[in-house]
């Protein structure tokens, strides 16, 4: 039963389409996320949800309901902005307040739900400080708070992790999981970082120059890239041009033993696979031999670039505490050949 | 030796512009408070005795109580007006998009690069008996009005020539303001009213303080538009003042008129901002 459903929902400025036919169901208490790279129509997209960008086309309902010309103060809706937008004259306790004080709450019931919701992120202490005396996380956590506290239907995040640095960025990608987890609210979060969003959706969006492109669970989008696009920007992949021949695919006159049915003999073909699906072998006992050009550390694991007739290959070996092969090693890589992903390439066709 | 020179660097790079302020600020004004206490004979001129007559005068005269209560009240009339006008266009400027903007705030800011003077010579004739403002009242069937020579007159165009100072400040302000900060406030259930009065108005507020300290303090002291609008009779502090310069020729009670209106000015706008001030800076930092 989806919750919130948009419906061919489009916003064009003159000719140009900032988001078009957005179709997508949302469950009650699911986490949604929109990623793409900037430009690609996401925040557009959770701003119409929001009220803040009337939609030119398409229907937004929300619970049974057309929200699509309701004013954004009618809504109801959580948001947390990536600039977090707080109230700088307002402390922390006012600022949760404030959605309530719209509401006409009485006094006493503010106070309990504000002081509940403070505690729920971990900010019991400082609900007397003014937004400028805290920390990048914190305020983040105000603006959480904030927007949880009014109990909206569902709660909107447009980026609200990109502020802050690498490893607070982890620790609030935990943190907001938790949060929403513990409250149960559906929740639309707009992304660049495919790590975020890999990490804590239950579903992805993948959008691309305005459009949904694929709509899956993280693991599968991982596994199953709809577009050579979206294979490339969520996670790192390896891909090679090449021909069918011979059950087999040919890149650069390098029989690569693959699985794949229906392909017409002479067929260009793509070929990719992921590093982490590689193994290096000693010369001679893979599928393909190559020179390590480059090696990368990176802590859990090791990044290698293998010189190899096809091409340079990526590839991804977890540290097992021993130094590996060095640059300019000779090598081997193998693979098995189900992890070896064909797709016929249309004639003429961008690639 | 680099520690030498460290130390007086400070005081040779503050120099120059502290000699200017000695010389042309602190200067003249001690010099103009010694001249308030100087005597003066109507026959002789400034004699070299002192006395406390000057200040005693004007503290006990109604004439010149009067004047500098119509000062105060012109000031803050003009200053609440300016608010009024100046923090809602200040809004709509900084809402504006490009091209517009940037025509508007020319449009605003257009009427500084034309002499106060020029400026009052143009509203006295727009306000005259025959001018712009009467003639199109006697053509829509009203009586005609005596604007001209009157206070309303003073506070037209003194408001005409202060708005400037009000919309920078406010203007300056709302820039730095998030502008999701007011879709944040809508989408916690606040009407657009209340979004400008809860969560704009408060952190423009220092704008307007700085905007109305400086509308009050060149209203108060103006000179050329109460001496052009306001005529021979209805007096401000700064008429009145070249007045007794002028035309009495009594320097020191002119100097005592105008260290009068430089402490009254003084201490006003220090005890308006020290209210204003310590309460929005303890919210915006």
């Amino acid at each position: 039963m989806s919750f919130l459903t948009l419906e061919k929902l489009s916003k064009v400025y003159g000719d140009f389409a900032a988001a078009r036919d957005i179709d997508l169901n949302v469950a009650k208490g699911e986490f949604v996320s929109l990623l793409g790279p900037s430009g690609c129509g996401k925040t557009t997209t959770l701003q119409m949800i929001a009220g803040l960008i009337e939609p030119t086309t398409g229907t937004i309902m929300l619970d049974g309901s057309d929200i699509t010309r309701e004013k954004p103060n009618r809504r109801g809706l959580g948001i947390v902005f990536q600039s977090y937008a707080l109230f700088p004259h307002m402390t922390v306790a006012q600022n949760v307040a404030f959605g309530l004080e719209m509401r006409k709450i009485a006094k006493a019931e503010r106070d309990e739900r504000v002081k509940a919701m403070l505690a729920l992120v971990h900010l019991a202490a400082f609900a007397e400080r003014y937004p400028r005396q805290l920390s990048g996380g914190q305020r983040q956590r105000v603006a959480i708070a904030r927007a949880l506290v009014i109990q909206p239907p569902v709660l909107l995040l447009d980026e609200p992790l990109s502020n802050l640095d690498a490893k607070l960025r982890e620790e609030m990608q935990f943190e907001l999981r938790r949060i929403q987890q513990r409250v149960g609210t559906t929740t639309i979060m707009v992304t660049h970082d495919q790590a975020e969003a890999l990490s804590i959706s239950d579903r992805v969006v993948v959008m691309e120059q305005g459009r949904m492109t694929q709509v899956d669970a993280p693991y599968k989008l991982y596994e199953n890239p709809a577009t050579p696009f979206i294979s490339t920007f969520v996670g790192k992949m390896n891909r090679l041009e090449g021909i069918w021949r011979k059950g087999a695919a040919e890149v650069a006159g390098i029989a690569l033993p693959a699985e794949a049915g229906g392909l017409a003999e002479g067929a260009a073909i793509a070929v990719s696979i992921r590093p982490e699906k590689l193994v290096l072998k000693t010369p001679g006992q893979g599928r393909i031999d190559g020179t390590i050009a480059n090696r990368f550390f990176l802590g859990g694991s090791w990044l290698f670039t293998v010189e190899t007739a096809a091409g340079a290959i990526l590839v991804s070996a977890p540290n097992d505490g021993e130094e590996p092969a060095r640059e300019g090693a000779k090598v081997a890589l193998d693979w098995a050949p189900a992890s070896l992903r064909i797709e016929p390439l249309a004639q003429g066709a961008a690639a | 030796m680099s520690v030498g020179r460290s130390a007086a660097t400070p005081f040779w790079l503050a120099g120059p512009g502290a000699l200017l302020f000695l010389g042309l600020v602190v200067l003249p004004l001690v010099l103009t408070v010694i001249l308030s206490f100087h005597v003066y004979d109507h026959t002789t001129g400034i004699k070299n005795e002192f006395t406390l007559a000057h200040y005693a005068a004007v503290f006990s005269d109604e004439y010149y109580l009067g004047i500098f209560w119509r000062t105060l009240r012109l000031a803050g009339l003009t200053t609440l007006i300016c608010v009024l006008i100046g923090a809602p266009e200040a809004y709509i400027l900084s809402r504006m998009r490009d091209p517009w903007r940037s025509v508007f705030l020319l449009v605003i800011i257009g009427p500084l690069l034309v002499s106060v003077v020029v400026r009052a010579f143009g509203w006295s004739m727009l306000l005259g008996s025959t001018g712009l403002v009467n003639q199109a009242l006697q053509g829509l069937g009203f009586d005609s009005v005596r604007l001209l020579y009157t206070e309303t007159a003073i506070v037209i165009a003194l408001v005409h020539v202060m708005l400037p100072f009000m919309v920078i400040p406010v203007w300056t302000a709302l820039q730095k303001l998030d502008p999701m900060v007011e879709a944040a406030a809508w989408s916690l259930g606040a009407s657009h009213f209340t979004a400008l009065r809860r969560v704009v108005l408060p952190q423009v507020s220092l704008g307007m303080l700085s905007g109305s300290l400086i509308v009050f303090g060149l209203s108060a002291s103006a000179f050329a538009i109460p001496g052009l609008l306001g005529g021979r009779r209805l007096k401000m502090a700064a008429t009145l003042v070249y007045d007794e310069y002028m035309h009495e020729l009594n320097w020191p009670l002119g100097a005592t008129i105008a260290i009068i209106v430089l402490v009254a000015n003084l201490v006003i706008m220090l005890a308006y901002n020290r209210v204003i001030e310590t309460r929005a800076r303890k919210a915006l930092g």
